[in-house]
């Protein structure tokens, strides 16, 4: 058993765990190769089906590939795709591309309060209808209690000190000073109502063993992680307007590979093309205490 | 594509435990700086922090990436670092030392596969030095290695060195813990971390803690020990056009092969493999130890979620509902008898007990505390628990995995601890309530006989049972009808469905429902004593439910009746009914078996 099958069926193990205890579980897909690799691992755990809904949070600012990309996916693989907008605020144009508001306040905007209501299904829902290729009012409301979310420990401060399965409150808030323990394959997986779960399949897995995987398994991934003939690739797919380009040639999964493991980003932390980390010392944990991920 | 040769490099997580200001935070600060593990840039960021706070730096601080942990100066939380030798990629979880965070410092080290322990050159072994060494060795892990940090304060002592070595090796004795090396360090000026003490002492010629780490052993997935695989789940993908049936799973000792006979425990069915399945991957025909797998089996056998799968033709683990252990308890509240609480093992989940507590333990002072009522937070005990229904196991010195419980008080895990021996039921928790409280019941003056010649009927609890939708409630309230016109006294009691609502969100079935059960039982025992023909409708029972709802209403005991397919292996019901059967058919031989069995004379 190398690193690859440990990492896999750990996780795999923590999403059967989920998927056995909870009953309205839904899996964020940010489109990134992070939960494209956990919505893999789902279709490993149970066995070439994903019984999960998959939910996206749509900013409306996201890269146009990445949208069909999950479309395209969407349908291939037979998911139950829900997507969910700030529509409010993306019509007032109160967002930073709009010069209305910084980057911490939109993020708050439109990623964590969107998903705030998305989860709560207070706000509409759309729902990929197969046979129509369409998206549609998903007309089941009830909220999802449990979110299995793609974080890394290895990514920031605040995630590393994330749980397996991290229960947050009725407003999301995260009291990362008293959380449960885990010990043995043993999680916290009883809770009081009204407890909002977030459960994290990739704890452990680093930047380098994603890729790794997805070389190993054949992962299909957005083209936007590789050199398309300029020079440069994404690292860290989000927000067109707050993700830049890294410089780099790498053209493809064995590339990318060699860069992180022993080229010029292996010593480079991966979210150093994100804008709003950078906004204040803790910005992003300011952002993940009220709700983002 | 690369031509470079892929060496995949090891992986191992490491925990760092030891009393509070001892150390740890530095000495992986420097690991990691000393590793060339940090990203580029963040040390000299930290350090440019400090000097525009007009601090010193300190490589404790790398760690402390949360806002209120700078503002505190301690590590709360298990922060989980990531450092590199030549040989391995690391996981550090750092535990923190203060003693109400005793509950991370649990969680990283049950993660961990060997653990560094820092001990203050200068403080010297402390309480938590101690209670850490305890805990380690309970949970399990082997190898170890001590550090006594900040030699510089201590002027590179020798002797302070071998002191220190000298008391907490005596303790480890005691535990039966061998340590791997006793290394002086300075975390705080980088001596033995990553570079040697040759400068500072010369006295010493062991391995840095780098070249200890890099010698600890990778714990390999248990293939030589008997098969073992919690079953998780039971998938059936049928509304996705898929018609396996498949069993699923982590292996955690063994292996197990297409065509292997295999058990189910603790209900004892077995079958045979079939096949072992997975999504993108080539075609195998054995499951190993470590993998979250999926078996299919070649014969359509009723298992729940929460059973041992073992291999047949292998030594077989332990069922019980008694059994003695060894635990700690981390709850707020403290763990009490009388009280019924959660007990997982493995993929199992059932209501447990407290029997008996036979000591108390000190971890600092390996003392014993006699004749203590309960067991209070951060206490270590040696006790008895009883499940309502059995639980299959091993012995933690048999097989680690199997014999490993946690006990879950109020939605949150509480305790946790290894199982030291299996004991045979005499003297359980509910045979003793029975027993008392058929000691003590008191009767009128009105006998049983008038009763029953008054109702031509003697009371009875009436049990229809079957899955989702087979009819039983239906029939169950006709079979209340005709009783009551036909002068007998009867209730239909329909608080199962308030209970089945309540079972609603959750896919496991035992929550809430040993409450339900016990609830039913204790009152069924007064209302069939009264003279009534109790009527009430239970799904997905087993044959332990049955046997215990037959306990609790005894003497007046039960009588089921089943329709559609039978789940019972040894509980023999009274009356067989298909599923949604014909209501005038059914109620006729429910009534005719009724009169069979003497519970309704007219």
């Amino acid at each position: 058993m190398n690193q690859l099958d440990q990492l896999e069926s750990k996780s795999v193990h923590i999403l059967r765990e989920a998927y056995r205890e909870f009953k309205s579980l839904c899996m964020l897909w940010s489109i990134g190769k992070d939960s494209t690799v956990m919505l893999w691992l789902a279709r490993k755990a149970f066995f070439g089906h994903c019984p999960l809904p998959l939910v996206h949070i749509d900013t409306s600012y996201k890269i146009p590939e990445m949208i069909a990309y999950r479309d395209r996916l969407a349908l291939e693989w037979n998911l139950n795709m829900i997507v969910g907008q700030n529509k409010e605020a993306l019509a007032a144009g109160m967002t930073f591309p709009e010069g209305k508001i910084t980057r911490l306040e939109c993020c708050k905007a439109l990623k964590s309060e969107a998903l705030k209501h998305t989860l709560s299904g207070d706000w509409p829902r759309m729902r990929l209808n197969h046979s129509t290729g369409q998206y549609e009012v998903d007309t089941n409301t009830e909220p999802f209690t449990g979110v299995i979310v793609g974080v890394r420990s290895d990514e920031e401060g605040s995630r590393s000190k994330e749980r397996y399965f991290s229960p947050r409150d009725r407003q999301n808030d995260w009291d990362v000073d008293d959380q449960p323990p885990e010990l043995w394959n043993q999680y916290k997986t009883d809770f009081a109502p009204g407890t909002h779960v977030r459960i994290h399949p990739l704890l452990d897995w680093t930047e380098l063993n994603l890729w790794e995987y997805i070389e190993r398994e054949k992962i299909p991934v957005v083209d936007l992680y590789f050199d398309r003939g300029e020079g440069t690739r994404y690292r860290s797919l989000g927000c067109g307007p707050c993700t830049a380009c890294v410089q780099s040639t790498a053209r493809n999964v064995p590339e990318v590979v060699e860069e992180i493991r022993s080229g010029k980003f292996a010593n480079i932390a991966e979210r150093s093309g994100r804008a709003q980390d950078k906004d204040d010392g803790g910005g992003l944990e300011t952002l993940r205490r009220e709700g983002y991920m | 594509m690369s031509t470079i040769t892929k060496v995949e490099k090891e992986h191992m997580d490491v925990v760092i435990v030891g009393h509070v200001d001892h150390g740890k935070s530095t000495v992986i600060g420097r690991l990691m700086a000393d590793t060339g593990s940090l990203p580029e840039g963040k040390l000299e960021q930290v350090k440019a922090m400090c000097a525009r706070n007009a601090r010193p730096f300190e490589y404790a601080f790398l760690l402390d990436a949360l806002k209120n942990e700078q503002a505190q100066g301690i590590t709360i939380d298990t922060a989980r670092c990531f450092f590199k030798t030549a040989r391995r990629h690391y996981i550090i979880n750092d535990a923190p030392g203060h003693i109400e965070f005793l509950k991370n410092m649990v969680t990283g080290a049950a993660r961990a596969e060997a653990a560094l322990l820092v001990i203050d050159a200068h403080e010297g072994v402390q309480e938590n030095s101690k209670r850490h060494g305890y805990m380690v060795s309970m949970l399990g892990l082997k190898q170890l290695a001590v550090l006594v940090n900040k030699m510089d304060l201590v002027d590179y002592s020798e002797a302070r060195f071998e002191s220190i070595k000298a008391e907490y090796l005596a303790f480890l004795e005691q535990l039966g813990v061998h340590p791997a090396a006793f290394i002086p360090v300075s975390a705080r000026e980088g001596v033995n971390i990553a570079a040697s003490s040759e400068k500072e002492m010369p006295w010493y010629d062991g391995k840095t803690v780098l070249e200890q780490v890099d010698a600890f052993n990778k714990i390999r997935g248990d293939e030589t020990r008997p098969f073992r695989m919690p079953v998780q789940d039971i998938y059936k993908f049928t509304a996705a056009g898929d018609d396996r049936r498949i069993v699923a799973g982590t292996v955690l000792t063994g292996i197990v092969r297409a065509g292997d006979p295999v058990r189910f425990l603790p209900s004892g069915k077995e079958s045979t493999v079939k096949t072992v399945e997975a999504f993108n991957a080539t075609e195998r025909t054995e499951a190993v130890a470590g993998y979250a797998t999926g078996l299919t089996l070649t014969t359509q056998i009723y298992i729940k979620p929460g059973e041992l799968m073992v291999r047949a033709d292998e030594p077989q683990p332990r069922v019980s509902r008694r059994f003695r252990v060894n635990m700690f308890w981390m709850g707020r509240p403290p763990m009490v008898k009388g009280k019924p609480y959660k007990l997982k093992v493995g993929s199992a989940a059932v209501s447990a007990e407290l029997a008996e507590i036979i000591q108390v333990l000190d971890a600092s002072e390996l003392t014993s505390v006699q004749n203590k009522q309960q067991v209070e937070r951060h206490d270590v005990a040696e006790c008895i628990l009883e499940t309502v229904r059995p639980i299959a196991f091993d012995l933690r010195n048999e097989i680690e995995a199997t014999g490993r419980v946690v006990i879950v008080d109020d939605f949150e895990i509480a305790g946790a601890g290894v199982i030291l021996e299996a004991l045979d039921e005499s003297g359980s928790v509910m045979a003793e309530h029975i027993r008392a409280r058929e000691f003590s019941w008191e009767r009128g003056p009105v006998t049983q006989e008038e009763r029953s010649a008054r109702f031509h009927n003697v009371g009875k609890l009436i049990i229809l049972h079957g899955v989702y939708g087979c009819g039983k409630r239906r029939v169950a309230k006709q079979l209340e009808r005709r009783l009551f016109d036909r002068g007998h006294k009867t209730y239909y009691f329909g608080i199962s469905n308030y209970f089945e609502e309540l079972d609603h969100d959750v896919r496991t079935r035992d929550r809430g429902r040993e409450e339900h059960l016990e609830r039913l039982g204790d009152l069924a025992r007064v209302i069939t004593d009264e003279g009534t023909l109790l009527i009430t409708t239970v799904t997905d029972a087993d044959d332990y439910d049955l046997e215990r709802l037959k306990l609790m209403t005894s003497p007046n005991e039960i009588f089921v009746v089943n329709l559609g397919e039978n789940p019972f292996d040894n509980y023999p019901i009274d009356v067989a009914l298909p599923y949604r059967p014909d209501m005038d058919e059914a109620l006729d031989t429910i009534i005719g078996k009724l009169r069979d069995n003497g519970v309704l004379h007219k």
